[in-house]
């Protein structure tokens, strides 16, 4: 029944917006090296379970299985699971609340010890339930999860507390390594500083803050895969040393995303030898006004914030200088669950009609007296995008008077100030490393819920709506609590979606056999790469 | 009286501070080009709602990095706005931070290096090591920490500044109030019971002037480098205001091929304004300094 | 001579402990820290007892003098304890990243004094000259540009002339690869950065050579070398140079010493693995520990060559010498 409901899916799966990478039918090549690089300076350990930055992801991944993940052929669907260590998907049993999986056999693990549903299991116990003293980055993701168990060496089976379709996204997070149960028990840590996994890639060299090489593991479990000989990948944190990189061919590509400018301009000089993939993006900015700081507990005057934003307008004029394209609300704009254009444009901040929505907006203003609304916007310094994001925000308040100035912080005192309710209103991002909607819109639960929502409000009637949506798995109903779920935010105005991301991944056009995806953290073990040269 | 006695071969009375002047503009054409460059650079900050054809802030999403045209002289950057305008008003922001760090550091230097040479002993001892710790610390966690804790915006990024250039300026000053503070004359006074300050603000101060205005000089140009580093890294002034570093930032880079405009312009800027100040600079010293004079 | 030496020397104390108390003190005070950082700046969801397991981890959560007679204990015994970013040492992160630095300040040193000295001189001998006045714009010039900017123009010049000339753009490597392994694409990754970090410094060590040189040219003794009648190039050799070249060389020294504020910006342009570029991170990142030792090595370097100018001052001046 499961997989009836997940084929309907795969109908809706496409992702709105994204440009379905046209398939070659050519023969992969064998050979060469891919040497790409990674936009930021080394992440922090090499632990997946523990870490959340891409830059950790995209250095260690190529070394890694997962029990299973998008299907890398077709990675722009959000409902297109396959296996990667287990044998065939398999169905539900104990009307959904038990998963069993049968692992392979005769994979191995880089040092030459066999990899078994031992091995499974105890992976995700560490994710699931870590032991004291251990973390795990994303455990609030698997609340659903009862138990993990192996019974023999080739089955591994999930019991969950209650079914709901945010399981099998859940499962399927791209930083689920599989680690080696003998290493876990010998060292809890062990894999925060050593790389030792069973994919497509050995660890041949790891220079600190510079680069991490990696060979083909010839044991690899997928046939004839990986093509690649090897890589390397390079740390290279400023954008203009990536953009010259590939125009002269010391790097091949970045795999996160390039703004509109960077794009444009290697089209422009290198012609045919640059291939453009495009997608929807999994992240957006958040505009979350301080409830606890007045006048922003009054619903009217957050209304009047949102109304005064011509999102429709402004996200087409800044795609050509951001990373911004698409008008959404809390669910990515490609999933199923998602809202279409005429429920959209039923949210406040989304309405069609921009002076409409600018009057209404001056009228809220007036009610609530606060005609001269003057306020500081607490805002990232990171340029892409959330300083033009910002930037723009400001300006299209001021059409309404509202005379807002920026408050530019580091990371660290931005965060800092976020969580300590230091602010007025704040544009915060939102990112999730695969697209789980009914997971992802955890995000915007009140505080007593969900810890890291800075907006400092409380909702019971919110939290209801979540908590009926959480155990449904017809996705026509969900579908229907999700629009009750999002009309709720929006009524009260807690957060406001503005603009989700864009990605656009300019490559040299050598490269083949990547697709890209929602999330610039999946399809990243380089196994289906290979190079026309 | 501020500056030392000149005694000038070509005239047998005491020069006005007009004739020196004529004298300076004749000597010294580079220091001349130098200050010329200074009053442009304050004249376009100080006048800049009447010289900038542009709101300087305002976005104009139909015309982002557009190329130098009749319309928009050096063109536009990613937002839209003219360049020209951004780099009118951000010379007042240059002249504003360039100027106070300066200034506060100057004096605040002056003060503590002239007090230190003359009470000496533990006081000097103990500020020297505060200099000392003070010049060695790096600039950009300064910098990060006065955002941090007090927020961006031109003020904290001029006291952000200001702090490693007063150890600067005091240890200059020091060294010539050292010298003067050697001279049996202060023993002197001092026997005849002149007050501290009396003794400090006559004699030790005036003759600590020449070094002290050249020390101000060169740290105006200092400061305006160190705004455009801090601005490069994120810490300096922020958006939207108009700053020559901070236009240097981000978006400069990124669009350095497709749109250089909008990197060599303020990149000029910076670099002539410095430039001016330190040839004024150093043709100042060229003039005050005794043993320059007779070439 | 010894008293005042051992003076000088033990006055390097109070300096060394009060920079370590002072960045101890502002990198605490500045809002956020690394945990959060580490787990929040993606944007996504994260568990905040994983921030509070971090802390632990990392001893932020003892009192603030538990945390501060540690480091200074540390130092004490050259132990610099463990990065907060990487759980790595940090004698490791630094050590990795050395090798990048020292090569480009090295031949940014070597190329900017075997430029600066001989113009200087040059400069100084022909004052007033089309040269002295090329060589004072061009000194200028150097103070005056904003190094990150250099960078990035000559960069864009390399790509565009390349580019123009070859048909396809080249760019310096952006990966390091030691001389020994591979010289050629050493010094090609090299070469611009210490050509940007040089001009600066021999603009610097220009103007100072010049203005010795003129100094030392008015000084009597050389009056009378050139009444005497020696030849203009042997007065100029073995009396000028020589006494003009002490300020040089000390200011040589200072200046490499803030040669590290210089690497900062211009590693951020070339995409350089050096010390520069781990300051910025460990200063972005909070990482209390790295960023402190970093200061450290910073305030020492400085600190001890003041003090090597210092005693070689007190040598060279006869009345501390034999006292």
């Amino acid at each position: 029944m499961r997989k009836a409901l997940l084929a309907a899916c795969f109908g809706l799966g496409l992702a709105a917006g994204a440009l379905p990478q046209a398939t070659e039918a050519q023969t992969p090549k064998r050979g060469g090296t891919l040497t790409y690089m990674i936009p930021a300076d080394g992440g922090p350990s090499l632990d997946g379970h523990r870490e959340t930055t891409y830059a950790v992801l995209h250095a260690t991944a190529p070394f890694y299985s997962v029990l299973i993940r998008i299907n890398p052929d077709n990675p722009s669907s959000t409902t297109d699971f396959t296996c990667d260590l287990c044998t065939e998907f398999p169905k539900p049993s104990d009307d959904g609340l038990t998963w069993t999986f049968k692992i392979r056999k005769g994979v191995k693990f880089h040092d030459g010890e066999p990899l078994t549903a031992q091995d499974v299991a105890a992976s995700w116990k560490k994710i699931v339930s870590p032991p004291a003293g251990v973390a795990s980055a994303r455990y609030a993701n698997f609340k659903m999860v009862e138990s993990v168990a192996a019974p023999d060496d080739e089955t591994v089976v999930f019991k969950l507390k209650f079914k709901t379709l945010s399981f099998l996204p859940a499962l399927a997070d791209p930083y689920a390594y599989i680690y080696s149960k003998k290493r876990l028990e010998q060292d809890m840590h062990w894999y925060e500083k050593n790389i030792l996994g069973s994919g497509p890639f050995k660890l041949e060299a790891f220079t600190i803050g510079q680069s991490v090489k990696g060979v083909r593991n010839p044991d690899y479990y997928h046939a004839g895969q990986p093509y690649l000989d090897g890589f390397t990948a390079i740390f290279a944190p400023k954008q203009s040393v990536r953009v010259e990189a590939i125009r002269a061919d010391r790097a091949a590509l970045e795999f996160r995303s390039m703004p509109p400018a960077a794009v444009d301009q290697l089209t422009k000089e290198l012609g045919d030898k640059i291939t453009v993939q495009r997608s929807d993006w999994n992240c957006g900015n958040v505009l979350t006004p301080n409830h606890k700081v007045k006048p922003f507990d009054d619903v009217r005057v957050r209304k009047a914030l949102f109304l005064a934003i011509d999102q429709w307008k402004g996200a087409q004029a800044l795609s050509k200088i951001a990373i911004v394209r698409t008008v959404g609300s809390v669910v990515f704009p490609g999933s199923p669950l998602a809202a279409n254009k005429e429920e959209l444009e039923q949210l406040i901040g989304l309405w069609p009609d921009i002076d409409k929505s600018r009057a209404e907006a001056r009228r809220l203003l007036k009610e609530a007296g606060q005609e001269n609304l003057t306020f500081e916007l607490l805002n990232r310094n990171v340029d892409q995008p959330y300083l033009i994001v910002g930037t723009w925000i400001l300006d299209e308040w001021s059409k309404v008077g509202i005379k807002a100035t920026q408050k530019v912080l580091p990371t660290g005192p931005w965060l800092d100030a976020m969580r300590s309710g230091n602010f007025t209103v704040a544009l915060e991002a939102n990112c999730q490393n695969i697209v789980n909607p009914i997971a992802d819109v955890g995000r915007w639960l009140p505080y007593d819920v969900e810890q890291e929502n800075f907006g400092g409000f409380l909702d019971p009637t919110l939290v209801e709506i979540y908590n009926k949506m959480l155990p449904e798995t017809d996705v026509a109903k969900a579908r229907v609590l999700m629009r009750q779920f999002e009309k709720r935010v929006n009524d009260e105005a807690h957060q406001l979606m503005v603009t989700y991301w864009y990605r656009q991944v300019p490559m040299r056009s050598y490269v083949k056999g990547w697709k890209i995806s929602p999330s610039h953290y999946l399809n990243q073990d380089l196994a289906n790469i290979w190079l026309d040269k | 009286m501020g500056l030392p006695a000149v005694v000038d071969d070509s005239l047998a009375l005491r020069p006005t501070l007009w004739m020196r002047t004529i004298h300076f503009l004749r000597r010294e054409p580079l220091g001349t080009f130098g200050l010329a460059l200074v009053i442009i650079m304050a004249m376009t900050g100080g006048f800049a709602e009447l010289i900038a054809p542009y709101n300087p802030t305002a976005n104009d999403f139909a015309a982002m990095t557009e190329a130098p045209s009749w319309a928009h002289v050096l063109g536009t950057d990613q937002f839209g706005r003219d360049l020209l305008s951004r780099l009118i008003y951000g010379a007042r922001t240059a002249m504003i931070v360039g100027l106070s760090s300066a200034l506060v550091g100057g004096v605040i230097g002056l003060v503590l290096g002239v007090g230190s040479a003359y009470f000496g002993g533990l006081i000097d001892l103990i500020l020297q090591r505060i200099f000392d710790i003070v010049m060695a610390f790096p600039l950009i966690i300064l910098a990060l920490a006065v955002v941090s804790i007090f927020g961006t915006g031109v003020q904290n990024v001029i006291i952000a500044i200001t702090i490693p250039l007063i150890p600067r300026c005091a240890r200059v000053v020091r060294s010539s109030a050292l010298a003067i503070r050697e001279i049996p004359y202060v023993d002197a006074a001092r026997a005849c019971g002149f007050s501290h300050s009396r003794i400090i603000l006559r004699h030790m101060v005036p003759n600590v002037m020449a070094p002290f205005l050249i020390m101000i000089t060169a740290s105006v140009g200092q400061a305006v480098l160190a705004e455009a580093s801090l601005s490069y890294l994120g810490l300096g002034v922020q958006e939207p205001v108009p700053a020559w570093g901070l236009m240097l930032q981000g978006g400069a880079e990124e669009y350095a091929s497709t749109a250089p405009w909008i990197a060599i312009f303020p990149g000029l800027a910076i670099m002539l304004s410095v430039l001016g100040v330190n040839l004024f600079g150093d043709a100042l010293r060229d003039t005050l300094d005794p043993k320059m004079r007779n070439r | 001579m010894y008293l005042y030496v051992i003076k000088r020397v033990l006055l390097v104390i109070p300096t060394l402990v009060g920079a370590a108390a002072l960045v101890f003190l502002l990198m605490r005070l500045i809002p956020g820290d690394v945990c959060v950082i580490r787990l929040g700046s993606s944007g996504g969801t994260f568990d905040p007892k994983a921030v509070t397991l971090c802390h632990q981890e990392l001893g932020m959560d003892r009192p603030i003098w538990v945390q501060f007679f540690d480091f200074m204990w540390g130092i004490v015994r050259f132990d610099f304890g463990t990065s907060m970013w990487s759980a790595k040492p940090v004698t490791t992160e630094i050590w990795a990243r050395l090798p990048v630095s020292l090569e480009i300040a090295l031949l940014g040193t070597v190329l900017a004094t075997a430029i600066a000295i001989p113009l200087g001189t040059l400069s100084a001998l022909r004052q007033n000259s089309w040269l002295d006045l090329f060589v004072r714009v061009f000194a200028i010039g150097g103070i005056a540009t904003p190094s990150f900017w250099l960078g990035i123009i000559s960069l864009l010049i390399v790509l565009d002339l390349t580019s123009f000339f070859l048909g396809s753009p080249w760019m310096p490597p952006i990966d390091y690869v030691p001389f020994w392994e591979d010289p050629i694409r050493n010094l090609s990754m090299v070469f611009l950065p210490a050509i940007t970090i040089g001009y600066r410094y021999s603009a610097i060590t220009m103007r100072m050579t010049r203005s010795t040189m003129l100094e030392v040219m008015r000084e009597d003794y050389i009056r009378t070398a050139r009444a005497k009648g020696l030849i203009h190039k042997l007065i100029i050799n073995r009396h000028a140079l020589k006494n003009a070249m002490l300020p040089v060389v000390t200011l040589i020294g200072i200046e490499f010493a803030f040669l590290i504020g210089g690497l900062v910006v211009t590693e951020q342009v070339f995409n350089l693995n050096g010390v520069g570029r781990l300051f910025v991170q460990a200063v972005q990142n909070q990482d209390y520990t790295l960023t402190q030792a970093l200061v450290m090595m910073t305030v020492v370097v400085f600190v001890f060559c003041n003090l090597v100018v210092d005693l070689l001052y007190a040598w060279l001046d006869p009345r501390i010498r034999y006292s």
